[in-house]
């Protein structure tokens, strides 16, 4: 095993480097105790031998240790962001171990999200991989620079093969865990240069496919999500919460619960009822024999509220230009020309709430500490900062008096990361209450009832042409449930109050059409929101591609040489759409099937996708047989890793498109398990077939793009097999029956 | 009443209520994690293991059902992650978030005993009990043809 560095004699050492690229290492040791940058050091050191930064330890075996900043969801992230800082190290891969960051924004944040440790918005390649290689290459200069000295040669004679400095004059060389043993570290990080990085061409794990690291232990059972932790005298809860935000319980008829064998007590929570027990099955047990024993408050603003009457009156909103709307994106002035174009189209799109769905229902393990000044917490959590954050902030404590053990997250897809981390919450009233450990879990039919939902959503759009037949101008009047300042307030008011969650994708990046205007109609209708895989694109990229396909229809033109017309500027673009076209061999009409198309720009990473369906118009069932795409993400760090991420958001797309449905009355959620609310299973998915095109751009996201070109791809494929357009996700039975007429 | 049932080739027993899923004596129990919690109604097969070996949703056998008989989980597949299955898996770069695989895994088990060379049909049919929220299901059709396969 590795050797492990005594805390005093770490701490004795100025052993961690300073500065780069916007995360702040900077650092005195002055009163270290105090100083979580310091902490983080210390951290690495007894992990794994000497810390040559917060981010790279290496031990005299030749073992590195790599701190992952970002939750591992599913998405490879624990394998690509280590391997980013391998690749400039100059590591061998098979050395490496990776590790969980401690939860140190300073040090582990996510650029892309002001520092936050947040994995969302499929931004943690993007985000971290200029800062990564940076880190990995000042700990490689690192381990030259002792080289050179040991040796007292120049250190341009120097170089570098996996885990080994190299003096080629001489013949000699060092492994990186024999340098180690040595190494003085610098108390400021080295200056490298961008072009001192390596050329993508000289890479030799970007871009070459390795395992991910975890898999092996999903395969045998013994790899931990946060469901599985048990610590010591642990005991076991499930929170019945309000139906509706916001309400709280009046009166709780507990008679019946308290008798079930196990349950230790019933406890009022200021937004449910919990049930403390020693099996995890009594407190379901009680939970049931609770759901009609509550009389809840009438507090909260949902009550009454009904999505199906509220979608009625987001579309009325939408439409009604006289409605108050906020301007979101704006190029050229489409105010002014639409009125003055030649011809134009209108036409209006609804998406229904959809659920998250992971398969891992939430929950998290608390152990608060009895006078409730302490608290350590175990949980999947799409951000570590909000997980411990929020913990604190439930117990009036400071931040770094919660200790957080982060897990592997069972999915996430937007759920495991809001501001009030309100399935860690939970842990830990109950353990205070408890005054144990106590695991929490939540049903899954409370994970439906208290699901916060991708947004329902009315969209009013206009064309305007010239008279030459140019599209010039648009308009896209986007009224739906406020999402941002639900999910994350605090996001919401730094971030200039915008609710990007709801409004990404509203506009038309790539395309050429100077006139373009997207307006935000705020709503609270109290229901609770949160970001949904692909977030607001689901929804906005549904109503902008179906309205492209609906243009290219009525004027006769081919909906992907109109849409290759439209991105006549963007080179990139236009490849990925002449893929797809030729891999769907997109001229060919198929017998009693229809094809349907949608390109996307998902914040800088290029898709379009094709597919190929079918109707059973006695029933209304569309079939899914092909689903072809093309991404363009930049570097693709670990290329069939895209692959399978562009896969899952295909299914998740369809999904979307064809069966997920929430909808609301009186304020509460109406589904409640898998049997009304319908994912995908293996008989309702296409063969998928998706290329990946390599380019040397920088790395965008992988993880949900091509989830929103599937409702617009396949609502063009019916139109195409029938003539009739369908424009409110998702397209159930019922509603391509009624659209047939 | 203690009921006394043998897992993953050794002898167990437990003395929760009759009515009891067998999922929860598994997991908080015995200890085996491996076997997931995903719906509670046998919707989802995140608990499927075998009981003498048939698959079946632990989330809906209660610990009455299983006096006397033998149960597998994903922890006794194999002793060391062997199974062709096992291996197939990771050859393919099946799981995701993984949360479900341990139960894909139990249930191609299943199917591959019944029909060591199943058609893509059949394993479609097989599986559609099993729900993969990340989408894998292309690649776990593809590490179940190649077991079928190379065996």
């Amino acid at each position: 095993m590795t050797k492990q560095i005594s805390m005093k004699a770490a701490l004795s050492r100025r052993h961690v480097m300073t500065g780069a690229l916007g995360l702040s290492f900077a650092f005195a040791l002055d009163n270290p105790l105090d100083n979580p940058l310091a902490r983080a050091a210390t951290l690495a050191n007894e992990r794994a031998g000497k810390a040559l930064s917060p981010w790279v330890s290496i031990a005299p075996d030749g073992t590195i240790t790599i701190m992952s900043a970002a939750a591992e969801m599913g998405q490879g992230s624990m394998t690509s962001l280590p391997l980013i800082i391998a690749e400039e190290l100059d590591a061998d891969w098979s050395k490496v171990r990776i590790v969980p960051a401690p939860p140190i924004d300073a040090i582990y944040g996510n650029p892309g999200f002001g520092g936050m440790m947040y994995t969302a918005g499929s931004n943690a390649v993007r985000s971290y991989y200029g800062p990564l290689r940076m880190f990995g290459a000042q700990v490689r200069r690192v381990l030259i620079d002792n080289a050179a000295k040991h040796w007292a040669v120049p250190a341009a004679e120097l170089t570098t093969e996996p885990s080994a400095v190299v003096h080629a004059k001489s013949g000699r060389r060092l492994g990186y865990g024999e340098i180690a043993a040595f190494a003085e570290v610098p108390a400021k990080a080295p200056e490298i240069k961008r072009e001192e990085l390596k050329q993508p061409s000289q890479f030799r794990l970007i871009g070459k496919d390795v395992m991910r690291v975890e898999l092996p232990g999903k395969v045998n059972g013994s790899i931990k999500y946060g469901i599985d932790v048990q610590v010591p005298d642990m005991l076991y809860a499930t929170v019945l919460r309000a139906p509706v935000e916001g309400a709280a319980p009046e009166r709780i008829d507990d008679a019946k619960a308290k008798a079930v064998k196990g349950v230790i007590k019933i406890v009022k929570l200021p937004y449910g009822v919990g049930v403390l027990a020693e099996t995890p099955w009594a407190a379901f047990d009680a939970r049931t024999l609770l759901v009609n024993a509550i009389t809840w408050s009438k507090t909260g603003k949902a009550w009454g509220f009904d999505s199906e009457q509220g979608l009625q009156a987001l579309g009325a909103t939408a439409r009604d230009l006289n409605a108050q709307a906020s301007e979101w994106f704006k190029a050229g002035d489409a105010r002014a020309e639409l009125p003055k174009a030649a011809t134009s189209m209108e036409a209006e799109y609804r998406c229904d709430y959809a659920y998250h769905a992971q398969m891992e229902p939430l929950n998290a393990v608390a152990s608060v500490s009895p006078s409730g000044d302490a608290a350590e917490i175990w949980c999947g959590t799409q951000s570590q900062s909000m997980a411990q954050g929020g913990a604190a902030k439930a117990l009036g404590i400071a931040r770094d008096k919660v200790k957080l053990n982060d897990m592997l997250l069972g999915g996430g897809f937007g759920r495991r990361g809001p501001r009030d981390a309100d399935f860690v919450v939970d842990a830990v009233l109950m353990s205070k209450e408890a005054g144990k450990p106590v695991k929490v879990m939540w049903t899954r039919e409370d994970d439906v009832h208290n699901g916060r939902f991708r947004p329902l959503s009315a969209h009013y759009l206009r064309a305007g042409f010239d008279a030459t037949g140019k599209l010039v101008a648009w308009q896209h009047r986007l009224a739906g449930d406020r999402v941002t300042p639900f999910f994350d307030p605090v996001r919401y008011e730094a971030g200039g109050r915008r609710d990007g969650i709801l409004m990404n994708g509203g506009d038309l990046p790539g395309y050429d059409v100077p006139h373009q205007l997207v307006e935000q109609l705020y709503q609270d209708t109290g229901v609770r929101t949160a970001p949904l895989r692909a977030i607001g694109f689901t929804a906005n990229k549904f109503a902008t591609e179906t309205f492209i396909d609906e243009i290219a229809v009525k004027r006769g033109i081919d909906p992907v040489a109109f849409r290759l017309e439209l991105l006549k500027n963007t080179p990139r673009a236009r490849k990925v759409v002449e893929t797809v076209a030729r891999m769907a061999d997109w001229g060919r009409k198929r017998d009693g099937r229809g094809l349907g198309f949608a390109f996307i720009d998902y914040s800088g990473s290029l898709l379009a996708g094709a597919v190929e369906v079918s109707l059973d118009r006695a029933n209304g069932q569309i079939r899914v047989h092909n689903f072809w795409c093309a991404i363009d993400c930049g570097v693709a760090v670990q290329p069939d890793n895209v692959v399978a991420q562009s896969e899952s958001s295909i299914v998740y797309g369809l999904g979307l498109a064809l069966t997920e449905r929430i909808s609301i009355k009186d304020g509460a959620v109406e589904q409640s398990n898998f049997y009304d609310y319908r994912v995908p299973r293996m008989n309702e998915v296409p063969m998928m077939h998706v290329e990946v095109i390599p380019t040397d751009n920088p790395p965008t996201g992988a993880g949900q793009m091509a989830t929103p070109l599937v409702a617009p791809a396949i609502g063009g494929a019916i139109a195409q097999l029938t003539g009739v357009r369908l424009r409110h996700t998702p397209f159930t039975p019922e509603r391509v029956k009624a659209a047939l007429g | 009443m203690a009921t006394s049932f043998v897992v993953n080739g050794k002898p167990a027993s437990t003395d929760a209520p009759s009515a009891t899923p067998l999922l929860w004596v598994l997991r908080e129990d015995l200890k085996l994690t491996g076997t997931k919690f995903g719906c509670g109604t046998g919707l989802c097969g995140a608990c499927t293991v075998h009981i003498d070996g048939t698959r079946a949703f632990s989330c809906q056998t209660q610990v009455s059902q299983i006096a006397g008989k033998s149960i597998t989980t994903i922890e006794g597949l194999s002793p060391d992650s062997s199974h062709p299955l096992q291996k197939a898996w990771l050859a393919e770069q099946v799981p995701q978030c993984g949360y479900c695989q341990s139960g894909q895994i139990m249930a191609a088990a299943d199917l591959l005993k019944q029909k060591p060379k199943p058609t893509r049909d059949e394993i479609v049919e097989h599986m559609s009990s099993n729900i993969c929220r990340c989408g894998t299901y292309q690649r776990i059709v593809r590490a179940i043809e190649r077991v079928a396969r190379e065996g």
